[in-house]
């Protein structure tokens, strides 16, 4: 016998409807089975695409404290070739469209990088 | 203690092997389904079984001064004699833990000067407290950024949670406050066990193990984060195949260290409804927390005492009258005399 019935079920329909809330969620939402970013016609990225994906941004932090702290504003990646140091200039030239690259893979995965109040976000066509 | 930690490590290891050796599907598809199954199940069992146990005696919990005679001010919510006064007095003890500030720890003087000999001094004692609160809402928000794998498009809300999570700006990818503080809250709680030679004395395995367990998962996730960076948005894909009960992982190339922390969360969602752990639905099923002190104004019957047979004065003497008439005792009623 199951004592306080309708608190007892009460309780559980809550409890599970809350734990199973990542099911619920894929289930009312959309997928998400790829990124959909547009990449651009050149032939590689500065170092190889899986290390890009991942660590991007520390690159980006490596970047920021060389050119701003260490004055070195030339970056050699591991195969030799040599970028210059600008977030605006050397990624954002290659990987122009900023609305179908960079924000389309950050609104899926919820990151908002404040970087863009004070470096400008290329516009297409400039 | 260093038993728990090694299991802990075990398994961290088993599914760093196991990802290793090409057993993805089993720790990231198997594992994850099987645990949340078990998680589920465990804890509906769990509460049916609670909802069967009767309440022999009337035992909340006092807190304060009980309701008494109008002049005598109540504690309305350390003391509840109402349904409104317990249901407020749940929601802070579940919000505020208020039942851990009351902690007090003892302190005993060999020679104290007040009494001339030993003595034991209470004192008030909010570390517990103030650090259990601190690990369970950080976890609770942690948690809760994890929706970000489970949704899309993302919430508002989740975003919103992220931007103040992530609000000093400190690094790339930004530092979150709450995984900061999460593991702070831990180590805390396990020093706790660690160091004080009274708590030392009192915990076993199964205090340690979740834990480790907790500080693995913490560690793995922060590791994933801020170090050997996972591909968040593969995660992702993966993360939503799962629940959408479509799995992919062949075409992905996830972290091992991924798995390592998929499988202890697994583990955590297993352990969960074998350990102590299960106060999360436990505190409300707790007799000391949801009854009201009302013992004075209503009688609290024991659901398993055996239903009464009444046999009252008056039907005695009904059933008896003529003998005891015979034996001259006396009666209330004289039986009729007979025609
Ligand atoms: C020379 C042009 C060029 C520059 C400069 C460049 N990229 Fe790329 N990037 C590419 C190409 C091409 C790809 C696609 C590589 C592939 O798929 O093999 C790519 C891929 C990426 C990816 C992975 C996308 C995915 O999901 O596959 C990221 C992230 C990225 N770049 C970020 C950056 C950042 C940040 C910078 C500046 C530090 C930068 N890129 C500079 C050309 C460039
Ligand atoms: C408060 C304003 C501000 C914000 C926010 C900001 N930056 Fe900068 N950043 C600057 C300034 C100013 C410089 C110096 C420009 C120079 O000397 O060429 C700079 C330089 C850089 C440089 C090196 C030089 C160059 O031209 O790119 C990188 C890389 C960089 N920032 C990356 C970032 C990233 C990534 C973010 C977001 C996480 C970010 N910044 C956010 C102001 C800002
Ligand atoms: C394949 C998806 C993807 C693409 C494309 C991409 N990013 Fe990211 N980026 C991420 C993810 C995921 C994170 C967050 C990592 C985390 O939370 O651990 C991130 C984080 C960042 C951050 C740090 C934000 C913070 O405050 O934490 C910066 C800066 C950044 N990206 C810049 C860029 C730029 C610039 C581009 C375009 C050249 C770009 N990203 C393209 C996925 C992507």
């Amino acid at each position: 016998m199951l004592y306080n019935k309708k608190a007892v079920y009460l309780g559980i329909v809550i409890l599970v409807v809350l734990l199973t809330a990542p099911f619920w969620a894929g289930l009312f939402g959309q997928n998400y089975t790829k990124t959909g970013v547009t990449k651009p016609n050149e032939e590689a990225c500065i170092e190889n695409v899986e290390f890009m994906r991942a660590q991007h941004m520390r690159l980006l932090n490596e970047w920021r404290d060389e050119a701003l702290r260490n004055e070195n504003r030339t970056y050699i990646a591991k195969d030799g070739k040599k970028w210059e140091i600008s977030l605006q200039n050397t990624c954002m030239r290659c990987h122009k469209n900023y609305d179908d690259f960079c924000a389309k893979c950050h609104l899926s995965n919820s990151v908002s990088p404040y970087c863009w109040t004070c470096h400008i976000i290329p516009v297409e066509g400039k | 203690m260093l038993e728990s930690l090694i299991v802990v490590l075990l398994i961290g290891a088993i599914a760093w092997i196991g990802s290793a050796i090409g057993l993805t599907a089993v720790f990231g598809i198997v594992l994850p389904y099987v645990a949340v199954c078990v998680f589920v199940v465990g804890l509906v069992r769990r509460m049916i079984y609670w909802a069967k146990s009767p309440v022999p005696f009337a035992i909340p919990t006092t807190g304060g001064q009980e309701h008494s005679l109008d002049f005598i001010k109540q504690d309305k919510f350390d003391c509840p004699n109402t349904k409104w006064g317990v249901f407020v007095r749940m929601v802070l003890e579940v919000l505020l833990f208020r039942s851990l500030f009351r902690n007090t720890r003892a302190i005993s003087f060999e020679n104290d000067p007040v009494n001339n000999g030993p003595r034991v001094v209470y004192y008030s004692s909010k570390w517990l407290w103030f650090f259990a609160l601190l690990f369970h809402y950080c976890f609770f928000l942690v948690f809760l950024r994890h929706f970000r794998f489970f949704m899309e498009p993302v919430p508002a809300c989740i975003s919103f949670v992220e931007a103040v999570d992530g609000v000093l700006q400190i690094g790339s990818p930004r530092f979150f406050l709450t995984g900061g503080i999460l593991l702070v809250a831990i180590l805390f709680l396990l020093a706790r066990r660690i160091f004080d030679q009274r708590l030392r004395y009192i915990s076993l395995i199964n205090d340690y193990f979740p834990l480790w367990l907790l500080l693995g998962i913490v560690i793995s996730g922060l590791y994933l984060r801020y170090f050997d960076k996972a591909e968040i948005a593969q995660v992702k894909i993966f993360i939503m195949g799962l629940t959408h009960f479509s799995p992919v992982i062949s075409n992905l190339d996830l972290n091992g260290i991924f798995i390592v922390h998929l499988t202890l969360v697994s583990t955590l969602l297993i352990y969960f409804p074998f350990s102590k752990l299960v106060h999360m639905p436990g505190v409300f099923f707790s007799p000391t927390r949801n009854l009201p002190t009302n013992t004075r104004e209503v009688r609290h019957i024991n659901p398993w005492n055996p239903p009464s047979q009444f046999f009252t004065y008056p039907e005695y003497e009904d059933r008896y009258r003529e003998a005891m008439a015979e034996a001259g005792l006396p009666l209330e009623k004289q039986p009729k005399p007979a025609e």
